[in-house]
């Protein structure tokens, strides 16, 4: 296993590598060829061109701006177009933003989608399970905005939860306990909205995956032994359907990242996702091409972790 | 004496689409101890059905529609699940046609033995932990101790058929029930197989069902057959007397298209026709469309079973 | 006497000849009600968008571009003020869905909205498609073969796990929002970003496909490699193709709208429902028409395509064959 799991970190190091050039390519379908400005794209004005070369070092070749630029985004030499100030401690600051909603938002589809996938699965065919299917596919055929807007209208007419910004204007004030409720219930409905697709896709899948084993022979070797319905399923059935989950979890992040944009718009959250709209907006192209890097470093981390994790999980790659 | 399985009318039917099919019509058997009793008939015939149904593991669409099975004298149709699941495993053991497939990839051998002694008898950890080394020495597996903690897939088909003998045999039931307990596995390792279970049905005294399509291991390890055909049971009798002298046209078809050695040059004999399909089986007897003595009377109703000789029935018209 | 196993099959004694797969497949389908359901709301879909572009493009009385400042803002149902020009009225003879912020009659614009959207769908995944297709094929099917150093599966499997590491809709956003903003380059970036999963797919199907006797059949007749690809094994591995198209097309036009949100929709005076939507967020309160209709529409539709994918991989799915 530990070759297996070296050849694969080695693996994704590669990855990256080309992950970080095409990251940098961007930059280069933005203003076409640089020394002329394309009349049809009102976004690029000679000005900001001029200012991209020069971040970029444009003049140079096609290898020293990748290295230039990878030189830059370390040494924190690369700076925000918008107020000249380093890119990555900027985007740390708003990463760690957004972590509480990655973070609720994850405990949330998870711990939603698991019972209700396995319930699904474990009563197949009946109305809890057709009706949850039903609901699944119409959360995912809604547009995230506009169910957002309607929740909010719904929840603050209803029962007046905030749902602008982080935490009240002048609720750092108050008592520290005051202030982390508050922070709390800021929370609530932005993970909430930021869960429900997950979770829509997440328990179909559960219940794909829970079907799928409940139909192995192991599980009738299990009943045949005499063991009762709750341990053939969540004994037996379960760990093994269990399983490919493992893998989500690294695949997670992306998608919340992604989804990010829209939420924390809606939400007026300071996080990762608005700063790439915001940089998007305000052309900043230092700063979105760092975010879609950086992004893209979480995924392949994430999956990493995954890999090991599963690799830990599945005897039969342990021990190979 | 009284047999330690006894199934008489036993029905079993399947309700898809609104039609509801009967797959198993009125089936009788059984089985003393110490006894081998091979239930032979073609794939789809319905003898694996029957076999889940004698441990209540039908599963809807499926269900058992009739009839009654005995074991000893407890009546196990309409057993609460509790009480059946306090059988399964304890005094039926079964095993699968599939190794490779049967055993949880997850668990270790070791886990997996251990399960069905913790669930039936309380035995310590400790306890249940020695007896599975003892279990895996006794199906013949090498290095007991090494291979109680590892997982299926580092088994050969072989030796997972053996621990899955291991768990159905710890309890000492009554009743072991083989499912085409071979018919994954290399030939070598068939005859090893068998012979295993035939070592620990004198061992414990266990009645064993043998479910097969084969011949030849009927004649090798049984000691009474059952031929069953569409559904219906159409012959009975010991092995001997199946083999010398076989009533029911069905397994006088079979026996003749087994290739004999020194017929060289001849036709192979094939029974004429196919196994009709259960929403196609014909009325009256079910082997009437392939049968070469078909009488008129065959078509239109179902032959009842009679005794020919001593403990040989058949269901024919024909005598 | 030696025995030898006599394994007695079981051969399918119905008279008739079995069903084509396709045919099996419809079968199937037409059995699962939502999926049926999808397909319906879908034919009407089409029929309206065909019919909508004739309207919109040639009768005045459907034109989505009129702007009538003096009825803004009118209710579903509301008829027409006097002062409205004749040839600026709308064909019907009132404003069956209302008006938006600028007069114009929000059903034409919706007539519109849905050809814009369902085109830029069905470009968008037949560009991902064709895309998918090519690398999986390729991958799946000259997998061993070296180019240097590296194999060609592994060439392009490393490429799409590259492309998978960036989180899509950003990478989406940021591309729409580099280019000049035009239909063409929406659906050009979506599709670009979303051939990942098919290319995965046809690769597993063609690493299977390629074991097969009929492949190596066709090749042995010396047949072109293109032909043994594309008209031997490509129809083989189709289903989990259309599956995900169908769940693609779905997927694009939630992406749509998700970038006219964010103001890097199609751009005005074209109407497709996420901008219609997008636009009528502002009006909520005052003039919730213009929110609601765009929006379920879209619910409506996204989830037709969806239940629709979800029922051919169903009715495709091989293990479930011969039913």
């Amino acid at each position: 296993m530990r070759a297996f799991l070296i050849r694969n970190f080695l693996q994704r190091l590669l990855l990256l590598f080309f992950v970080s050039v095409i990251a940098h390519a961007m930059v280069h379908i933005a203003p076409g060829e640089p020394s002329e400005v394309d009349p049809a794209n009102p976004r690029m004005k000679p000005e900001d061109i001029a200012k991209i070369r020069a971040a970029f070092h444009l003049d140079e070749p096609l290898h020293l701006q990748y290295v230039y630029w990878m030189r830059d985004l370390f040494t924190g030499e690369l700076k925000s177009f918008k107020d000249s100030q380093p890119v990555l401690p900027k985007i740390a600051g708003r990463f760690v933003n957004s972590l509480p909603i990655f973070i609720c938002a994850t405990l949330i589809v998870w711990t939603l989608a698991f019972p209700t996938g396995i319930h699904a699965a474990v009563r197949r065919g009946s109305f809890y399970d057709r009706g949850s299917t039903f609901v699944a596919y119409s959360l995912i055929s809604i547009p995230g905005f506009f169910l957002a807007y309607l929740v909010i209208l719904w929840v603050v007419q209803q029962f007046g939860i905030p749902v602008i910004g982080m935490r009240t204007f002048g609720a750092s004030e108050a008592q520290p306990w005051l202030r982390f409720m508050d922070r709390i219930w800021h929370l609530v409905i932005p993970s909430l909205m930021s869960a429900l697709v997950g979770i829509a896709v997440l328990s179909r899948y559960v219940r794909s995956q829970m079907v799928d084993v409940l139909q192995q022979e192991y599980v009738r070797t299990a009943r045949a032994k005499g063991l009762d319905n709750d341990t053939v399923i969540y004994r037996h059935a379960l760990r093994n359907a269990l399983l490919p989950f493992i893998t989500m979890f690294g695949l997670m992040l992306p998608a919340l990242i992604g989804g990010s944009v829209i939420f924390e718009q809606i939400f007026a959250w300071p996080g990762i996702g608005r700063l790439g709209y915001e940089a998007i907006l305000a052309r900043d192209f230092p700063l979105v091409l760092t975010i879609n890097f950086i992004a893209a470093v979480l995924t392949l981390a994430g999956t990493f972790l995954s890999d090991v994790m599963y690799a830990m999980a599945d005897p039969r790659i342990r021990l190979s | 004496m009284n047999p330690v399985l006894h199934v008489s009318n036993l029905s079993i039917a399947f309700d898809i689409k609104g039609r509801s099919t009967t797959v198993v019509d009125e089936v009788g058997l059984y089985i003393n101890a110490g006894e081998t009793l091979a239930l032979v008939g073609e794939s789809g015939c319905g003898k694996s059905v029957t076999a889940l149904a004698l441990m209540g593991l039908i599963e809807s669409p499926g269900r058992v529609n009739g009839g009654s099975v005995k074991l000893q004298d407890q009546e196990l149709i309409n057993l609460p699940e509790s009480a059946l699941q306090d059988i399964r495993g304890k005094s039926i053991g079964m095993i699968f046609q599939e190794p490779m497939v049967a055993l949880n990839p997850l668990f270790t051998v070791g886990d997996q033995i251990g399960e069905v002694l913790l669930r039936h008898t309380s035995l310590s950890r400790d306890a249940v932990q020695r007896k599975c080394l003892e279990l895996l020495d006794q199906v013949g597996i090498p290095d007991p101790a090494r291979r109680i903690n590892q997982y299926p897939h580092e088994m050969s088909g072989g030796m997972k058929q053996r621990v899955m003998i291991a768990m159905a045999i710890a309890c000492e039931p009554m009743l072991l029930i083989a499912d085409e307990p071979t018919t994954a596995l290399d030939v070598t390792v068939q005859a090893q197989i068998l012979g295993l279970i035939d070592q620990l049905q004198k061992d414990m005294n266990i009645a064993v069902l043998l479910i097969t399509h084969n011949l030849g291991i009927v004649a090798q390890h049984a000691d009474r057959v059952t031929v069953m055909y569409a559904g219906r049971i159409a012959e009975s009798a010991s092995v001997h007397d199946l083999f010398a002298d076989p009533h029911h046209p069905y397994t006088q078809g079979l026996l003749k298209s087994i290739p004999r050695n020194g017929e060289t040059g001849a036709r192979l004999y094939s029974i004429d026709g196919a196994v009709p399909s259960p929403d196609q089986f014909p009325a009256g007897c079910r082997f009437s469309n392939r049968c070469p003595l078909v009488l008129e009377q065959c078509r239109e109703s179902v032959p009842t079973m009679t005794q020919r000789q001593t403990s040989h029935y058949a269901a024919c018209w024909q005598d | 006497m030696a025995y030898s196993a006599t394994t007695l099959d079981q051969t399918n004694s119905t008279i008739a000849p079995p069903d084509s797969p396709a045919r099996q497949a419809w079968r199937i389908l037409k059995q699962d009600r939502l999926a049926s359901a999808g397909l319906i709301i879908l034919a009407v879909l089409i029929l309206i968008a065909i019919a909508g572009k004739w309207l919109t493009d040639t009768q005045t009385g459907f034109d989505p571009a009129t702007v009538r400042l003096v009825d803004k803002l009118r209710p579903p149902m509301a008829s027409i003020s006097d002062l409205v020009p004749t040839e600026e009225r709308p064909a019907l003879g009132f404003y069956l869905l209302g008006t938006d912020d600028l007069g114009r009659d929000v059903f034409s614009r919706m007539l519109q909205g849905s050809v814009v959207s369902l085109t830029i769908g069905f470009v968008a995944v037949g560009i991902a498609t064709v895309l998918g297709i090519f690398f999986g094929a390729l991958a799946g099917y000259y997998g061993d073969k070296r180019l240097g150093f590296i194999s060609v599966d592994n060439l392009i499997m490393r490429f799409t796990d590259v492309m998978l590491c960036f989180p899509t809709f950003f990478l989406i956003l940021t591309a729409v929002a580099l280019l000049p903003p035009s239909i063409y380059n929406i659906m050009a970036i979506i599709g670009l970003t979303s051939w990942m999963g098919t290319a995965r797919f046809v690769r597993a199907e063609f690493l299977s496909l390629r074991e097969q006797d009929f492949v190596e059949a066709a090749r042995a007749l010396g047949l072109p490699a293109w032909r043994v690809l594309f008209i031997h094994m490509l129809p083989n591995a189709m289903a989990p193709v259309l599956v995900s198209a169908t769940i693609g097309v779905a997927s694009a036009i939630l992406t749509e709208s998700a970038l006219s949100f964010l103001g890097f929709g199609v751009q005005p005076p074209d109407a497709t429902w996420g901008n219609i939507l997008s636009d009528g967020k502002s009006y909520i309160f005052d003039a919730p028409w213009l929110f609601f209709f765009p929006g379920f529409a879209i619910v409506i539709v996204v989830l037709a395509f969806n239940l629709l994918g979800e029922g051919l991989r169903e009715a495709l799915n091989p293990k479930l064959r011969s039913r």
